[in-house]
Parts: structure tokens; C-alpha cells; sequence
């Protein structure tokens, strides 16, 4: 049944897919889609021409194969006859390590440079805003080759260690500082059942109960001062409460330390860490905390002056302001920023060959590559599993800025 | 995200596309100039002298080829390479001809697909160590810290020698040779691997070689020499037999002092060939008459080249050992120019 006030029936003519604005914009997009789906085509099935004449294919298959080279950090096990799947997964963990160390270093820099930016005392203001502008506007790459330069060349070789009169000593015997890298005593468990990777889980869910041990403590304190006005003092139980435990446990299991010694070429036993990790990560971190610093300050100057002042006026003194005030609302500005910092670290990590860091660039985009010749797929694979690393960050830190960004009710 | 894919395609398939483009003498013949890779410095292979002009005996091949193809010893663009780069650069169509310590083995030539046209120098692996660490063979060296050039043949030499001795080593993955000097002197690694060769030329240019000791240890075999792409064998021929004749010219006993006069003519018939005075073998190359003539006054026969740059008489002082002429026990053998 139609009535007068019906529209007239539609009639849909050709023209009026460029005509008519209500599809004008489909009609381009898809225009546009088209066209790079045809670019696409014509890239892809030239590649696979030019393969074609140059007797090349696209296979993965060398992943199976014996890799034949050594890595010297893995975190894995990992040797010359396993597959270059695996040392692709070994630089992936040595991405990762980087990473996450140097994530962790650049935002304790970042954040006290930042605030110490904006500090009242102009020698501290200005010796922080020099670091920043000198760290951010010289390329990473110029900072992990001077870093670990200085590195190599200034402290001490384990041959200077050797000898009735050596150059250099341990320092408390415990720790050596080489050009190589540190070695650090090791905790390790003498009781059996411990001795594997046992203790430490152990240890773990000890430090998990501990922590929640401390806040059931804190919760209970809380409450006393809600009802009685009087916060019972408990920081020696809360020691308590993390120390004893842990003690106790460590006791049972038998902690002892492997000391590192110099045993031929060189310290061995002990943690090592390698100069190129330490340049490498160092580098990354202070270079990344001078554009956090900056988003640190830019949070902190956001929030307007008015609740400083309010805060002041109920009597709250200017640590509690910053910390309770302040940063709260600054966060919400910082984080969106600091994600893509997080971003770009792990991305410039990827110039660790320049030291010799075996990461991800290193195993499977430099001697894999090189030597099984598999360019493209070596290319396509490294790409693959960036992205991944990227996203995964991105999505992780997305979860903690949805949980700090403003709530709206 | 979209964009670095597109580009990532388009530079793949661009480099595929150079891949496949043949008749390289025609490319460089319209280029005017071979654009040869060599090291990134290594004195007495390739590195450029006081004066910026690029010395050694792995340059001495590019500007013989130069000299015959194009006429020019100096017609020659050097495209420094490291061991990582050197494929890529070739395949991609950058350089026209790779003369840089490269060890030929079965997977570079069928699987990377590449052309070896001979071999200019006959190596193997060795190490070096400074005297003051008292090591006198390379099964010494257990727990070592071992600096190594990154996609090179010695990386995966080194891996099967310590894993079939049992003795384990700490790798210090290395771009250039030019990095690894430093480190290994300041002693970030007791040792530095790479081909013995590499080893006499690197130790020449120390402050003091006499502190240093290259052990008795040869771990590998290296037949060292110059590549091409696969697929154009015109041009592979003309490398080929430009090697060939800078061999055969020490065989035969021709020299750049006295060619110009064997030029003219001589009673033998294999060195008429050679020269050009008898025969078409220039032709049968695509090149003309004298394009042996030109690549042996270039830099001087095998002899004369490797007497300059690398020999006994030089800083870094090798012995021709595997290096000499078939006729003096040693392995060099040109097949016959006729
Ligand atoms: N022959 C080996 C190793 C070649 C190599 O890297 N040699 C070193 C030392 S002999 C070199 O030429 N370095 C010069 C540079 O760093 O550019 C191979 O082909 O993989």
C-alpha cells in the first residue's frame, strides 16, 4: 500500500555512481582498491617471472636444515647442527632481551630525567635538558658503536688480569669488569631436588605469596586507620613478611654462589654478561629515555596549574601532589607516546649487528640469509615476526593505558 | 603497515629483475665502465692507496678484465663489498664482476647461482694469536674468544673445527676486517680466523706483526676467485678466459716488459693465439684481437700481479706454494689457448 507521502521509487542509473554524491566516494574507493590490488599483481607475478628466469624459487624449506654457525648468547639451547629455525628463534629471545631490559632502563631514565626537567633548580634543569638535546639529535647507530668503543677500550682485558703483577683486579673478588663483558657471581642450589630449575620456581611463588602476604598486611592497616583513625605501624612486619620466607627457603635449598675465575682465555663460571648486550642495551635505553623525557614533561606540564594550587591548598605536601595529583592525570597524557617509544627501542634494536649482538637482524636476516641465499623469504619471515614483537607490545601496553586513561561514567 | 609491504615487494622484485637481465657486456660496453666489487679494505687484495687509486691483486683482475673489454685499465667503478654484501650487490645487477677472497664451494655456485670463472688464489683457514698467550696450535684454544668475519665461509669452517675437536669457543660475529683489527688488538678476542692470506695481510698493517704468530693449522680448503651471475655465459667466457690468460702469460713466459715486442709476432703458436697475431680467438668472445695484449699490460701477468701485491718482496709476504705455475709443482694450470 503506498500513500502520497511515499518517495517515488528509486530508479538507479549508471551515471549517478559518479554523479551523485551518496556514491561518488565508493566509486573512487573502489577505483583505488582496484588499483592496488593490480599493482600488487603485476609486483607479485613479476617477482615470481624474474625468479622464474634467474632459476630461483620461494621455499622455506631451509629452515629445517642444519644452521652450521654458532651464536654466543642463547638463552636457548642452540649449536651448529641445530636448525636455522631455531637460531632464528634464539635471535628472536635476543630481540626480546634487548628489549625488554632496555624498555625497562629507558623509562627509569626517561621519567626521572623528565621531572628533574621541570625542577626549580636551574643547574639541574638545564643539566637535564642538555642531555636531552644531545641524546635525542645524534642518530642511535653513532651511540652503540661510541658506547661500545669506550667499552672495549677502557676497561681492562682478562689478559690484564693475568700475571704475578696483573693491571687489574676483581673488584671484592667477586666481580669482574672486562672489556668483554661482566661476569657476576652466580646463586645457584646445592640440594638436589633444587638444583634444576625447580629452586627458582621455588623461590617465585615464595616472592608471590610474600606480595600477597604484604597487601593483606597494608588492606588490614587500611581498615584499622578507617575505624580507629590510628595506622598501626607495620613496615617491620612487612619486612617480616618478605625476608623470612625467602630466607628460609633459600636456606633449605642450599644457596651457594659460582664466583667467576679466570680459567684460561677467560673468566669462567658466574653470570656473564657481554659487552655487546650491555653497549647495545645501555645505548638504546639512554638514547629512547631523552624523547621519553620529553613526553614525561609534556605530561606533567598538561596538567594545569590550578590543581597544584588546589591540591596545595588542602594541605598536601608537593611529593604527595606530584604523586597523587600529578601523575595520575599526567599518565593518561604519557602513555599513548611512550607505546610508540617502546615501539621504536625495539625496532632500533635491529642495529645490534653493528656490535655483533646476535638478535633477530643478526641470526636470521644476516647469516642465515647470507648463507643459504634465501633472501626474500629470510626478508619476508624477519618482517613477520617484527610485527608480531610490535603488535604484541602495542596490545600489552593498549591493555594498561585503557586501565590509567580517563573513565568516563 | 601497507606501504613498507608494497616497498619491500617492489625493491624484491627490482632486485629480481636485475637479476635476470643478461648480455652484461653490452651494459658495461654502454656504461664505459666495470663496476667491480672488491673488499672493503684488506691491503695487498683491494684497498685504495695514498691517493685514492685502488691497489692489490684482487683489483688487478677487475682492471684486466676492464683492459680487455673496454681498452681502459682505469675504466673500473670499485664497489667496496663486506661478506655479507657481496652476493646481493651481484645478484642485483650493482656490479658487474665480484673479485673479493670469495671461497667457491658447491651452494654458492648451484644454490645462490653463481658463476666462479677460476681461481686466482689457492687458501684455507688459519688463526692468529698473539705470541704473549704461548698458544702453538689451534687445539689449544679452548674457551677462546674467536673474532670472525659474518658471512663468510669462516664462520661455519670454525663452528665444524671446534665441534669435531670438542673444545668449545666464544664467537665475536664481526662486519669487515677493518672492525676486527681493533678489537682484536685490544684484545676484546684472543684470536682472529679468516683465510691465511686475509691473516699475512692483516698482520702486515699491525704497528708490530712480529707480536703476532699465524698457527700451523690449515682447518679449510679456500679456493679463492672472481664470480659472475649465472645465466650469462658470454660474459662469464670473458672472465673466464681474461683469468686464463694472465696465467697462461706467466706459463709462456710473457711479460708487460716484454709483450709489446711478443706483440708483433713470435714462432709460437700458442702465444700468437694469445696475442692476437694468429687465430680469432678474441672474436670467438665478442672482443677484438688484442684483448689479451691489453689485460696482461694492465697489471702484468699472474706472476708479475701477485709478486706486486701480495709476494715474498712485499709487506705482507706470500710464498706462491700452492700458487705457482703446474710446471713449478703448484696447482696453477690454464687450460690450452687455441
Ligand atoms: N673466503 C671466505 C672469507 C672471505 C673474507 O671475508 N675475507 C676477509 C679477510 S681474508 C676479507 O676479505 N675482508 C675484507 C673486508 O672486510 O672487506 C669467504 O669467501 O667466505
Amino acid at each position: 500500500m503506498s500513500t502520497l507521502s511515499d518517495p517515488p521509487a528509486e530508479s538507479f542509473q549508471l551515471s549517478q555512481l559518479l554523479n551523485d554524491t551518496r556514491y561518488r566516494s565508493y566509486t573512487f574507493q573502489f577505483i583505488a582498491l582496484i588499483l592496488l590490488i593490480l599493482a600488487m599483481a603485476w609486483l607479485g607475478y613479476n617477482l615470481a617471472q624474474n625468479l622464474a628466469a634467474a632459476g630461483l624459487n620461494i621455499s622455506y624449506e631451509f629452515l629445517g636444515e642444519p644452521a652450521g654457525y654458532d651464536i654466543n648468547q642463547r638463552l636457548i639451547e642452540y649449536d651448529s647442527q641445530s636448525t636455522h629455525w631455531r637460531a632464528a628463534i634464539v635471535g628472536v629471545l635476543n630481540t626480546l632481551l634487548v628489549a625488554v631490559l632496555g624498555c625497562f632502563m629507558a623509562t627509569v631514565i626517561g621519567v626521572v630525567v623528565g621531572v628533574l626537567r621541570l625542577s626549580k633548580n636551574w643547574l639541574v634543569s638545564k643539566i637535564m635538558a642538555i642531555y636531552v638535546e644531545i641524546f635525542r639529535n645524534v642518530p642511535v647507530l653513532i651511540w652503540i658503536l661510541i658506547i661500545m668503543a669506550v667499552f672495549v677500550a677502557i676497561l681492562p682485558q682478562p689478559r690484564d688480569f693475568r700475571g704475578d703483577d696483573p693491571a687489574a683486579s676483581m673488584v671484592l673478588d667477586l666481580f669482574a669488569f672486562t672489556g668483554r663483558g661482566f661476569y657476576l657471581p652466580r646463586p645457584y642450589f646445592t640440594v638436589e631436588w633444587a638444583s634444576g630449575g625447580t629452586g627458582w620456581l621455588v623461590v617465585l611463588a615464595v616472592l608471590v605469596g610474600s606480595f600477597f602476604g604484604a597487601r593483606a598486611l597494608a588492606k588490614w592497616a587500611t581498615a584499622t586507620q578507617e575505624a580507629t583513625g590510628q595506622r598501626p605501624t607495620t613496615w617491620y612486619f612487612t619486612l617480616g613478611i618478605w625476608f623470612v620466607p625467602l630466607a628460609f627457603v633459600l636456606l633449605v635449598m642450599g644457596l651457594a654462589w659460582d664466583i667467576p675465575a679466570l680459567k684460561g682465555f677467560n673468566f669462567q663460571g658466574g653470570i656473564f654478561m657481554r659487552n655487546s648486550l650491555i653497549a647495545l642495551t645501555f645505548a638504546l635505553a639512554i638514547y629512547t629515555a631523552a624523547f621519553i623525557a620529553e613526553n614525561v614533561r609534556a605530561g606533567i606540564l598538561a596538567i594545569s596549574k590550578g590543581q597544584t594550587e588546589a591540591a596545595a591548598s588542602l594541605g598536601l605536601r608537593p611529593n604527595r601532589i606530584m604523586n597523587l595529583v600529578i601523575l595520575p592525570q599526567a599518565l593518561r597524557v604519557i602513555i599513548p607516546p611512550l607505546i610508540s617509544q617502546y615501539l621504536n627501542l625495539t625496532k632500533n634494536s635491529s642495529l645490534a649487528i653493528a656490535v655483533g649482538y646476535m638478535d633477530l637482524t643478526g641470526t636470521l636476516g644476516g647469516i642465515t640469509l647470507n648463507q643459504t641465499g634465501r633472501a626474500i623469504e629470510a626478508v619476508l619471515l624477519l618482517m613477520l615476526f617484527y610485527l608480531t614483537i610490535s603488535l604484541s607490545i602495542s596490545f600489552i601496553m593498549n591493555i594498561y593505558n585503557n586501565s590509567v586513561k580517563l573513565k568516563e561514567r | 603497515m601497507k606501504t613498507t609491504l608494497m616497498l619491500g615487494a617492489m625493491t624484491v622484485a627490482g632486485l629480481a629483475a636485475g637479476a635476470a637481465a643478461a648480455a652484461t657486456l653490452d651494459d658495461v660496453k654502454a656504461r664505459g665502465k666495470l663496476n667491480c666489487g672488491v673488499t672493503t679494505g684488506l691491503v695487498g687484495f683491494a684497498a685504495p692507496d695514498a691517493d685514492g687509486e685502488w691497489q692489490g691483486f684482487d683489483v688487478g683482475v677487475c682492471r684486466a678484465v676492464a683492459a680487455a673489454v673496454l681498452g681502459d685499465a682505469s675504466a673500473v667503478e670499485f664497489v667496496p663489498t663486506t661478506g655479507k654484501t657481496r652476493f646481493t650487490a651481484l645478484a642485483s645487477g650493482e656490479i658487474d664482476l665480484l673479485a673479493r677472497n670469495t671461497t667457491w664451494t658447491f651452494s654458492r655456485d648451484v644454490d645462490l647461482k653463481f658463476e666462479f670463472v677460476g681461481i686466482n688464489y689457492y687458501d684455507g683457514q688459519g688463526f692468529m694469536v698473539p705470541k704473549e698467550l704461548g698458544v702453538s696450535s689451534a687445539k689449544e684454544l679452548d674457551g677462546a674468544t674467536v673474532c670472525i668475519q659474518t658471512g663468510t665461509t669462516t664462520e661455519l669452517n670454525l663452528a665444524d673445527f671446534f665441534r669435531t675437536n670438542n673444545i668449545s669457543y666464544e664467537p665475536v660475529p664481526i662486519e669487515t676486517n677493518a672492525e676486527a683489527q681493533p678489537l682484536y688488538l685490544e684484545g676484546a678476542c684472543d684470536v682472529y680466523t679468516t683465510d691465511a692470506s686475509g691473516l699475512a695481510a692483516t698482520r702486515a698493517a699491525f704497528e708490530n706483526p712480529g707480536d703476532h704468530v699465524v698457527l700451523p693449522e690449515i682447518i679449510s680448503k679456500e679456493p679463492l676467485g672472481p664470480l659472475v651471475r649465472h645465466g650469462d655465459n658470454d660474459w662469464g667466457d670473458i672472465a673466464r678466459w681474461t683469468l686464463n690468460a694472465l696465467i697462461a702469460a706467466e706459463e709462456l713466459g710473457v711479460t708487460s716488459a716484454n709483450i709489446d715486442e711478443l706483440a708483433a709476432g713470435t714462432n709460437n703458436p700458442e702465444i700468437n693465439r694469445l696475442l692476437g697475431t694468429e687465430g680469432t680467438l678474441g672474436e670467438m668472445l665478442g672482443l677484438d684481437a688484442q684483448w689479451a695484449v691489453r689485460a696482461i699490460k694492465a697489471g702484468g701477468n699472474y706472476g708479475e700481479l701477485f709478486e706486486k701485491n701480495i709476494g715474498e718482496n712485499t709487506p705482507i709476504g706470500l710464498a706462491r706454494g700452492l700458487n705457482a705455475q703446474w710446471t713449478d709443482g703448484g696447482l696453477l694450470y690454464s687450460p690450452p689457448f687455441r
